[in-house]
């Protein structure tokens, strides 16, 4: 009975420290951050993010994410097709390759495509003969956006056609379909939740995004100055309050997108 | 048709990932090999990458007993009721969505020198923030859920009956766990782990907010490539980001191998 | 071991899984749980078994109440649905596990676990992994690892579920000699009629989480206690007006009976060949299927369709002829009683009232 007892109060404890761990290290700091954003008041939280830099930020960050999970829906649409459909040379390697983005530190990417664009690059410098201008300009977050985001539509895809029945396919073309009319009515369908969380996925991790943008945006308030960036800012400058108020801003719209993913990967499942 | 979407897929990969990699290096060893070593043998290189080992070390091994841990509780536990593991599992995803600079924001505004809580502690002569154990706890943050969404799966498939049998057979939990759980979940643990240090490796913005970037002091790898960048010493920096890329690179083979040893077993 | 179990409940929810259940079980009895899926046999199995608690009730073992006892403490023996073998372990690592928790000395652990393998037939595949193994095989594993640390009450649950219909039977006849041969009380829960018949000494049919009658299967077959059981066994039609029915006259005494009436029950053979002629009636063929071994004829009187069998050995009927229909018995059920009725006319034939 002793030994019940005391292994009773162990696993009490146990489980107990887990759930405070969890508690501690997820639930407050974010419930934290809520408060901390109100704590002057609505009209300090409303002040914060009308300053036109915090807005412009806010609207710049969201434009350049749209834009990079659009690009990311069509590129990672083609190549996870690609890389489960097609038998080629080089396709594991590729494969493997499609996580690099994930296992590199988001700084490195950025150093990387500052090395490979920057002004005294031979990129670089092409691009400027002709007036285009990439780092510190736009098209560099564009890019930096990309490269961080560029597994998350492949990895969508891909499970959803290996899990695709050759037989689905078939049976369309039994029916007379043509090759696209298939594509389009039968492939493309199977694809789209993939497609759909892929995107949405890239979308708010570009929202989030810093360690890759600062290095190559240039920073220039209300022009090239993202969210993220804009909030480091802020708390450099002991700006805190102003800082929680943008952050607040994001994280609602990131957990609303983490929402959107969760309720389309629960209606897959239920199909 | 099939030759187009080939070779487009061969252009971004080059475009995107194997150019900019080569570029890396061939920046790192634009004055030799002796540049390299000299950007990697500066006092703050060596101490930055050093705190980068101690906060791999140190957030792997916690994030790895506490999300199995934690996994296991989610998807077994009969004391704890099926709406509030539902709520606790969609919580678990919240850090994915949260900035790394906003998560370490949060650890300033709960435990920064200017709170309560801060203000008591550093009066009890722990500093938490600007010190390593708010870079620690601003890491564990970010990858809080990478164990427990490798883990959860498995446990989830793998289904409780082996236990149940275990326990019949007059085994209790921590035996059944070691005996007959962990040989089942073994590599999907080592993925996490994988993804846990290659994440922490590359962890930028949590720590640069909560570390204040002080050199040989709170400096890690990534935010001296941030600072060398800003200074624009770029050679040094590409030295540094060598030496990461060349870890995640090594980790990517790591992932891939346990990907495919977690489908044998 | 000697069970007995008084008024166990378990809810999960709103849900009742199990409600006010009691029954008694003697040593050395090999007892059959049987009822349709989802009626909560399993979850009385594994209340027994201690990995679910009982909301109420009690569960008693040797006249000392174990409701307390975790399951490891309790001496039971439990093979699986799908076995849960350990599938990192070999066959040898499996049976050997319950010992290994005992902290037996090796040797020991050895010896045991040669004998079990032995007994169970496996010889030879000591060192294989469960993957290398066939279904049955895999049964003889979780048997044999379930009997290792010498359990008291071995519950098996859907012994035979994931197993060929081809050796199925074979398996059974094994399990029930292996079972017979060790001595141990056993429980198993089947959905299966045929098989609890086979294997059980006696039978508990649990229906929406109620134990609607145990005995043997002889019993439960030739008194069926409720409405539930007649159906439930054996194959069956209910016919609404049975008073309408030659013999059973005397059920429109009690209004809203219904007849429940077994293939077994009815004899058939063109007009004139059934003896006792008077407790027949005419009625008409209106089907014939061939099932293998017999004739299965779908019979009709007036608007009531009824299920016989016809050996092989007899004349073929064909659909449309007419033929005389003996109905022997018939089970009568109202929403407040339920009884067995014989054909009035044939145990009281009318000759000698003539």
């Amino acid at each position: 009975m002793n030994i019940r007892l005391r292994n009773s109060w162990w696993s009490f404890g146990f489980r107990s420290a887990i759930l405070l761990y969890f508690f501690l290290l997820v639930i407050l700091p974010i419930f934290g951050i809520y408060v901390q954003s109100f704590s002057l008041g609505w009209s300090a939280f409303g002040d914060s993010i009308t300053d036109p830099l915090a807005w412009k930020a806010v609207l710049l960050t969201v434009r350049i994410a749209v834009i990079t999970a659009l690009i990311n829906v069509v590129l990672g649409t083609i190549i996870g097709w690609v890389l489960v459909r097609y038998k080629f040379p080089g396709r594991r390697l590729l494969n493997s390759l499609v996580d690099l983005p994930f296992a590199l530190p988001t700084a490195v990417g950025g150093l990387m495509i500052l090395l490979l664009l920057g002004p005294n690059s031979w990129a670089g410098q092409t691009a400027a003969k002709f007036g285009l201008e990439i780092v510190f300009h736009e098209p560099a977050i564009v890019i930096a956006m990309l490269f961080v985001t560029f597994p998350f539509v492949i990895r969508g895809v891909q499970p959803l056609l290996e899990e695709m029945e050759a037989s689905e396919e078939e049976a369309a073309y039994t029916m007379g379909a043509s090759r696209s009319r298939t594509f389009f009515q039968v492939i493309l369908p199977t694809m789209l939740p993939g497609i759909i969380s892929g995107g949405m996925l890239a979308f708010s991790r570009a929202l989030a995004e810093f360690g890759a943008v600062v290095l190559v945006a240039g920073n220039i308030p209300g022009r090239t100055l993202v969210a993220s960036v804009y909030i480091f800012g802020q708390i450099e400058s002991d700006e805190t309050q102003a800082a929680a108020a943008v952050s607040v801003l994001l994280l609602t719209l990131s957990f609303l997108i983490l929402w959107g993913i969760n309720i389309v990967q629960g209606r897959r499942k239920r199909t | 048709m099939r030759r187009l979407w080939i070779g487009l897929t061969y252009a971004v990969f080059l475009l995107l990932i194997v150019i900019p990699l080569f570029k890396i290096a061939s920046g790192a060893l634009q004055d030799g090999v002796g540049g390299l070593v000299e950007a990697l043998t500066r006092p703050e290189a060596i101490h930055a990458l050093m705190m980068t080992g101690i906060i791999v070390v140190i957030v792997t091994v916690i994030n790895t007993v506490f999300g199995v841990m934690l996994s296991i509780y989610l998807v077994r536990a009969p004391w704890l009721h099926p709406r509030i593991k539902g709520l606790l599992n969609s919580i678990v995803d919240l850090p994915y969505a949260v900035s790394p600079v906003i998560g370490g924001l949060m650890i300033v505004l709960l435990v920064g020198p200017d709170t309560v809580i801060g203000a008591m502690l550093e009066g009890a002569g722990v500093k938490i923030v600007y010190a390593l154990p708010g870079m620690v706890i601003a890491t564990l943050f970010v990858t809080f859920p990478l164990m427990v969404r490798e883990v959860m799966p498995v446990l989830q498939e793998i289904g409780s009956q082996q236990e149940e049998a275990a326990t019949m057979l007059g085994s209790y939990s921590w035996y059944t766990f070691w005996k007959v759980t962990w040989p089942s979940i073994r590599w999907g643990v080592i993925y996490g782990v994988v993804l846990t240090v290659a994440r922490t490796l590359g962890e930028f913005g949590a720590v640069l907010v909560v570390s204040g970037n002080i050199m040989n002091l709170t400096q890690t790898a990534t935010t001296l490539v941030y600072q060398d960048v800003e200074n624009f010493n770029v050679l040094a920096a590409s030295g540094v980001a060598l030496v990461l890329a060349a870890f995640s690179v090594g980790l990517l083979l790591l992932m891939e191998w346990a990907k495919k040893r977690r489908e044998v077993h | 071991m000697h069970i007995e179990v008084k008024g166990l409940s378990k809810s999960f929810g709103d849900f009742q899984a199990v409600q006010d259940v009691s029954f008694g079980i003697q040593k050395g009895h090999l007892i059959g749980l049987l009822g349709p899926s989802g009626g909560g046999k399993t979850s009385i199995l594994r209340m027994l078994a201690g990995l679910e608690t009982p909301s109420s009730g009690d569960i008693i073992f040797h006249g000392q109440r174990v409701n307390d006892l975790p399951p490891q403490e309790r001496g039971i023996g439990f093979v699986f649905q799908n076995y849960a073998l350990f599938k990192h372990m070999t066959v040898f690592e499996n049976v050997a596990f319950g010992l290994k928790v005992k902290k037996l000395p090796k040797d020991g652990i050895k010896e045991r676990v040669q004998s079990l393998i032995e007994l169970t037939g496996l010889k030879g595949f000591e060192h294989r992994y469960p993957a290398q193994l066939s279904g049955g095989q895999r049964q003889r594993v979780a048997f044999a690892r379930a009997l290792a640390p010498e359990p008291q009450l071995l519950l098996l649950d859907e012994p035979f579920a994931a197993i060929d219909a081809k050796i199925r039977s074979e398996l059974r006849t094994w399990l029930k000699e292996m079972i017979e041969r060790v001595g141990i009380t056993s429980i198993f829960v089947t959905h299966d009629q045929e098989e609890a018949i086979e294997v059980a000494d006696e039978i508990m049919i649990i229906s929406k989480g109620r134990l609607e009658q145990k005995g043997t299967p002889w019993d439960i077959y030739k008194n069926p206690q409720t409405q539930f059981v007649a159906e439930f066994i054996g194959e069956s039609t209910t016919v609404a007006n049975i008073s309408s029915l030659t013999g059973f006259e005397e059920a429109a005494a009690w209004s809203g009976t219904k007849g429940l009436i077994r293939p077994e029950y009815i004899e058939i053979g063109k007009p004139g060949e059934i003896t006792l002629a008077s407790a027949a009636m005419r009625g008409l063929v209106r089907h014939i299927h061939f099932r293998g071994s017999e004739w299965m004829v779908e019979l009709e009187i007036g608007d009531i369709r009824l299920i016989t069998y016809r050996s092989l050995e007899k004349e073929v009927l064909k659909p449309g002829d007419p033929v005389d229909i003996l109905i022997h018995r018939a089970y009568l059920f109202n929403d407040s009683n339920s009884w067995i009725m014989e054909n009035k006319l044939k145990v009281d034939p009318m000759p000698v009232i003539i």
